[in-house]
């Protein structure tokens, strides 16, 4: 099991690290790029959680639709590389006083959190029950709870998916809007 | 030699002889592309490099190699780079979970038939459709670091053309897994054991193509444009007018490019021939042949990519994504339907 | 040995994270990429816990999380291209005309 241990702290390394550099780096794209990173990370998450299934359709949906999306619209729109507007400079929040504040305020909910996540880990843990893995991941079982229990919200999202193409589709049309 | 399991050994051997056996495909698939061509335009093609031309790709490669590495100065570095990684980091890693023979004991040297692949994954046919989506990366990449009009626009084109097949793809697959009732493609294989009799005489094996000829129509159509190949290769023939994706590339990164564009084909023509062609059953030879066969499928798959290519002129951009979006995606959603339909009334 | 609690802090880390990238950042783009960071740490969530209480549920409902996101990233990209045409910058500053 330690190779279990060595897969986890690698994948959530790579998770953290990239989500980091996508809210820390200027520019967009590689924000983008680094995103399908940290969805690659997680999949192979989802995987040592003996979820195959959503693994795979994670990569499907999130890296490999979605977020050819975002690198179509970055492309398209040729979105510059950030900077400080001249109006963050003179905005009333970016004067000393008020930053010395929010960092003291950043400073508590880090202390706090990581309070947290070391009160949560050094209690008594919940170990990962070892399921046989054909009972909770098999497709058929997903399929099968998709179809009868969750019936209704699959039905569901498919009026969401139909109303959000329509929306999108009308939304960036150029041209003044309904004629 | 305490605890190395042969298992172990058979799988790393298996990793080994499935790369090579893809480079070696891919400089095969190039000296066919050209014979083929040169058959179909009634001239000889290479025959100078080795009998019959056959070393010409290994002398294409020399000289790719040796060319001079040329990036613009005002491509993005790291991506200019990655690119051509990319597309073919994700081309091999699609073959990793095609099965291309039947378990075999390698003759009787292991005790256990040990079934031929690289990786055994239950949702095998997904892991191939999301490999194929993450290769929509690198021409995305390609067109955009290059930092030029042109290869932006063939890069965006090739891209929307590869994610609105990917539909098409993805509902003929289903309409497959539906008949097969599995998503691992050695049970699907296994599926398509045996033949059909018609008053006691065996008249055709059981493959999926005679259940699903729509099906293996849109499959084969939608790869083709998948792979950016002829006759969907507009933005890729758009380089002979203007330029594609890869025109600021030279040397090793245009040869991965090329790698990727014909390994994909590779892997298309091999999930195609496990999915509709019945894999490696035959039933009167013995099973050891089983690859063989398997080969001669995928070999005639291969042939009928190159045919086409040379055959056939190629759509104009607008009319290919209109084929892909009014033509060829209902035709897949109506023959889902029709084989769920069919499967529960009909029992097949 | 990797317990319940090493996912949960996983998750809470990335969720987080995302809440930092959606109030810091100036670029409506990377804005909706740490919306969608948030919405990943959650089905991380549901997918430790599913397994946890061996419920295929977990994975269900992260297959109708994933749904609804590409839904929202869509229909987000298309009002951020209309902004765009519209005032030539993707600074969500830029878009106060309506604040007092």
């Amino acid at each position: 099991m330690a190779f279990d241990a060595v897969l986890f702290y690698l994948f959530a390394a790579l998770a953290v690290g990239a989500s980091l550099l996508v809210i820390g780096q200027r520019n967009p794209v590689y924000s983008v790029l680094l995103l399908i990173a940290s969805f690659a990370a997680l999949a192979g998450l989802y995987v040592l959680l003996d979820a195959p299934f959503a693994a795979v359709t994670q990569m499907i949906v999130y890296a490999g639709a979605i977020m050819v999306l975002f690198l179509f619209v970055v492309m398209l729109l040729n979105v510059p590389r950030e900077d400080a507007a001249e109006w963050d400079r003179s905005h009333p929040l970016n004067r000393p006083g008020a930053m010395r504040f929010g960092a003291v305020l950043a400073g508590l909910l880090l202390l706090e959190l990581s309070w947290a996540v070391w009160h949560v880990s050094t209690r008594q843990p919940m170990a990962l029950s070892e399921t046989s893995p054909g009972s909770v991941a098999s497709v058929a079982a997903i399929g099968r709870s998709i179809f009868t229990d969750y019936a209704f919200p699959f039905e569901a999202t498919s009026v969401l998916i139909l109303v959000a193409m329509v929306g999108a589709v009308i939304l960036a049309r150029r041209g003044q809007g309904l004629e | 030699m305490p605890a190395i399991d042969p298992v172990f050994i058979v799988q790393i051997a298996l990793i080994v002889v499935v790369f090579h056996a893809l480079l070696l495909s891919a400089a095969g698939m190039v000296w066919a592309e050209r014979k083929v061509a040169a058959r179909l335009q009634q001239r000889f093609g290479p025959t100078l490099v080795g009998p019959a031309g056959l070393l010409q790709p290994f002398a294409d490669v020399l000289k790719l190699f040796f060319k001079e590495e040329l990036r613009p100065k005002a491509a993005d570095k790291i991506l200019f780079h990655i690119a051509p990684i990319i597309s073919a980091m994700t081309a091999f890693l699609a073959f990793c979970v095609v099965p291309f023979g039947p378990p075999s004991t390698f003759f009787g040297l292991l005790d256990k038939p040990v079934p031929l692949y690289v990786a055994d994954v239950p949702v095998a046919v997904l892991v191939i459709f999301a490999v194929a989506s993450m290769g929509v990366y690198g021409i995305v990449l390609a067109g955009w670091s290059s930092n030029s009009k042109y290869s932006l626009l063939g890069g965006l084109r090739s891209s929307a053309q590869m994610i609105s097949y990917e539909l098409s793809y993805g509902m003929a697959l289903a309409a497959v897994l539906v008949l097969a009732n599995s998503l691992s493609l050695q049970e699907t294989v296994n599926a398509q054991a045996g033949y059909w009799h018609l008053f006691g005489v065996p008249v055709a094996p059981r493959w999926f193509v005679f259940v699903q000829p729509i099906g293996f129509f849109v499959f084969m159509t939608a790869g083709i444009a998948e792979t950016n190949r002829a006759p969907f290769d507009f933005p890729e023939a758009e380089q002979e007018l203007v330029a594609g994706y890869h025109t600021e590339y030279s040397s090793m990164s245009f040869a991965l490019f090329f790698l990727a564009e014909y390994v994909n084909m590779v892997t298309v023509s091999a999930v195609a021939t496990n999915l509709y062609l019945g894999g490696w059953h035959l039933q009167p030879l013995p099973e050891w042949l089983g690859i063989v066969w398997w080969f001669l499928k995928l070999s005639t798959l291969l042939f009928f990519y190159l045919w086409l290519r040379w055959t056939l002129p190629r759509y104009r951009y607008d009319q290919l994504m209109q084929f892909g979006w009014k033509f060829l995606l209902p035709l897949s959603v109506v023959n889902l339907l029709v084989t769920a339909a069919g499967v529960l009334y009909f029992g097949l | 040995m990797i317990t319940l609690n090493h996912y949960l802090a996983l998750s809470a880390m990335l969720f987080a994270i995302g809440t930092a990238g959606v109030f810091l950042r100036r670029n409506v783009i990377t804005l909706l990429l740490s919306i969608e960071i948030m919405l990943n740490a959650v089905n991380l969530t549901f997918i430790a816990a599913g397994r946890q209480f061996a419920a295929v549920d977990g994975q269900v409902i992260v297959f109708f999380v994933m749904t609804v996101a590409a839904a929202e990233a869509a229909v987000g990209l298309a009002i951020v291209i209309a902004l765009f045409r519209h005032r030539e910058s993707l600074n969500p500053e830029a878009f106060t005309s309506l604040k007092w």
